[in-house]
């Protein structure tokens, strides 16, 4: 138990899952509490089966209710902290996650979205968008919200994930797919041990002789102190804009301009490229923070580019963001796929092509 | 003019433990809660182990519990202490950790967290204080409500027929291999004060040796609640709560363990 194993960087050929729980090691997880359902089981399994080797807490926990809330405790004695579920499990989470933002504590809580509502299916969705970017639980609060695009970025944003949290005494949820969840790729994982700790003062370890307690809580009962706290967040997601994130794929001369995140923008990198061939000037824009969200970045565009298209693997979420961004300036349109089902690339060019046409017809 | 005047010839004899803060106690006269607070905080104060010592508090009448004990706590969600308290003990496995938790949080809206803290054996003191009643949302049937007994939900009596029996979770949890020691106390008398300080002191003791969960239930009553006065309500809790719910030690550790 708990020797020393020297863990360089390294490549190797993993699932996506996988390469997130072996990230999260490397990361200097001191916990991470659980509960199994596909498609994410694969990051308790491995995390299980690898902690008592090397370092930190694991532990099955009797539900998503009981995990976030154990997240919750060991986040406010200061520790680093990660959990994972998919959809139906991360919505058990909202009561926590609301708990968790209020009383500021850093997590990492990883959704390998899966395609809903109610039990819904096992297969890759975008469905919960809305969920993980407007709050998800009760009460004006935000996550920080990181959307791979790869195996490679599932790794990554484990330890950009938790800077961040830790930056801004913020939750952080890495919004993934079942797809990136359970595909293969070549990963280059990081280096154990190259993810610095934060000093913290905050946290219940035992009060010090002669310094004031430490308490974690998110009740303030009058409404003139709850009213500060929310002032205090909501200064802290205007700080937050300074991390936005984001993916500027052959939008140089493009005409058209695609957003999509995560899954969705690999499907469009190939759909750019069939266009492409057949002389229509696609480009894509794909946020990888999706809150804090890159509004100005796709408002840069109105000027150049004939009209947005939204491509989300649900019914238009994040559509709503990007029209706010653009403001009326250009036409913004939506094509997705529900339920689990993947849009090709040949039906997202299908679609733009409709799209082009229609802006044909209506000009004349 | 202070007590600790030994110059008139005083001495004090009794006050408050260090372990608490100055922050007046916000419950109602004759309520249990404050006697609960103070005893366990005596404990933490005689043991030196205040600086060792993370509490979590319930949502319920005692979610400001954090206000009186001067250690430091977190608040957890109704129903989660247990949870909260796993995930603080797995980090900080030398130190002292107890939650404090009422009868609707403990045993109905926290049922399957309790039942799987014990069943881990999580190395932590779980203080559970059963009155029978939701007091600080107004006097609603709580899971250990007697059968007739009067509340705002249950306003012809609890009728077992339509909502079921009071529930017996700590004589439950003593099924559990997880559970170390579990015990039922009172705090409406000097001398049910006393057996209560001493079964919190053990608790305390026994989670340096990992064995198990700890698990000290205190009857206490809920004058408000009840509708009666402190006496009243004192003489009530014993003539119908203790008869379902007797008081005594329900599981101790085995000789050989000990």
């Amino acid at each position: 138990m708990n020797q020393t194993i020297e863990i360089v960087r390294e490549t190797r050929l993993m699932k996506g899952n996988e390469a997130l729980a072996e990230a999260a090691i490397r990361a200097g997880i001191h916990a991470y509490f659980g509960y199994p359902i596909t498609p994410q089981s694969e990051v308790l399994e491995y995390l299980t089966r690898e902690m008592p080797k090397r370092s930190g807490v694991v532990l099955q926990a009797e539900s998503e209710v009981a995990a976030i809330n154990m997240i919750y405790g060991a986040a406010g004695a200061g520790a680093r902290v990660i959990t994972s579920s998919s959809s139906p499990g991360i919505s058990l989470m909202q009561e926590g996650l609301s708990y968790i933002a209020s009383a500021q504590l850093p997590c990492l809580v990883v959704n390998v979205n899966r395609g809903g509502p109610g039990l819904g299916t096992i297969q890759p969705s975008q469905g919960d968008y809305f969920q993980a970017t407007k709050g998800g639980g009760h009460g004006d609060y935000h996550l920080i919200v990181l959307a791979p695009a790869s195996v490679q970025e599932m790794a990554d944003f484990v330890f950009d994930g938790i800077a961040l949290a830790e930056k801004y005494r913020n939750p952080a949820m890495i919004l993934s797919d079942g797809a990136l969840g359970q595909m293969m790729e070549k990963v280059d994982l990081p280096e154990e041990g190259s993810l610095e700790y934060p000093e913290v003062n905050w946290a219940t370890v035992g009060k010090k002789k002669g310094k004031e307690r430490n308490i974690i809580t998110s009740l303030y009962i009058q409404p003139e102190k709850m009213e500060q706290i929310n002032l205090e967040l909501q200064e802290k997601y205007k700080r937050l804009k300074q991390e936005v994130r984001f993916e500027l794929i052959n939008t140089e001369d493009a005409d058209i301009l695609l957003v999509a995140f995560g899954l969705s923008a690999r499907i469009c990198q190939k759909a750019i490229e069939l266009a492409r061939e057949k002389g229509i000037k696609l480009g894509l824009l794909r946020p990888i923070t999706l809150y804090p969200f890159p509004e100005d970045a796709l408002a840069s565009f109105t000027d150049k580019v004939d009209f947005y298209l939204c491509v989300e693997m649900n019914a238009g979420q994040m559509i709503e963001d990007v029209k706010l961004a653009v403001n009326g300036k250009k036409p913004v349109y939506h094509f997705g796929r529900m339920g689990g089902m993947i849009p090709s690339p040949e039906e997202v060019l299908a679609e733009v092509e409709k799209v082009v046409e229609q802006q044909l017809v209506t000009k004349e | 003019m202070s007590l600790d005047d030994s110059k008139n010839g005083l001495e004090v004899v009794y006050k408050k433990p260090s372990t608490l803060t100055e922050t007046p106690l916000h419950y109602c006269p004759g309520c249990g809660h404050g006697v609960a607070h103070r005893v366990i905080m005596e404990v933490v104060e005689e043991m030196g182990i205040q600086e060792e010592t993370i509490g979590v508090a319930p949502v319920g009448c005692s979610v400001f519990a954090y206000h009186y004990m001067d250690i430091d706590m977190q608040e957890a969600a109704h129903g989660r202490a247990s949870a909260v308290a796993t995930g603080i003990r797995r980090v900080l496995p030398d130190k002292y950790v107890f939650s404090y938790q009422g009868d609707g949080d403990l045993a109905a809206i926290g049922t399957a967290e309790t039942i799987h803290t014990v069943n881990r054996g999580e190395n932590i003191l779980m203080i559970f204080i059963n009155n029978g009643i939701y007091g600080m949302t107004g006097g609603q049937m709580a899971p250990t409500t007697l059968l007739g007994q009067k509340t705002s939900t249950s306003p012809y009596g609890r009728d077992a027929k339509a909502i079921g029996y009071p529930l017996k979770i700590t004589d439950m949890l003593c099924l559990l291999p997880g559970a170390y020691y579990v015990t039922r106390q009172a705090a409406h008398t000097a001398g049910a004060v006393r057996k209560l300080k001493k079964a919190i002191q053990k608790s305390f003791e026994y989670q340096k040796l990992n064995k198990g969960t700890c698990f000290v239930e205190i009857v206490t009553n809920c004058p408000s609640g009840y509708g009666m006065t402190p006496v009243e309500s004192n003489k009530w809790i014993e003539e119908k709560m203790f008869p379902y719910y007797p008081l005594g030690d329900l599981k101790v550790p085995k000789p050989e363990e000990n």
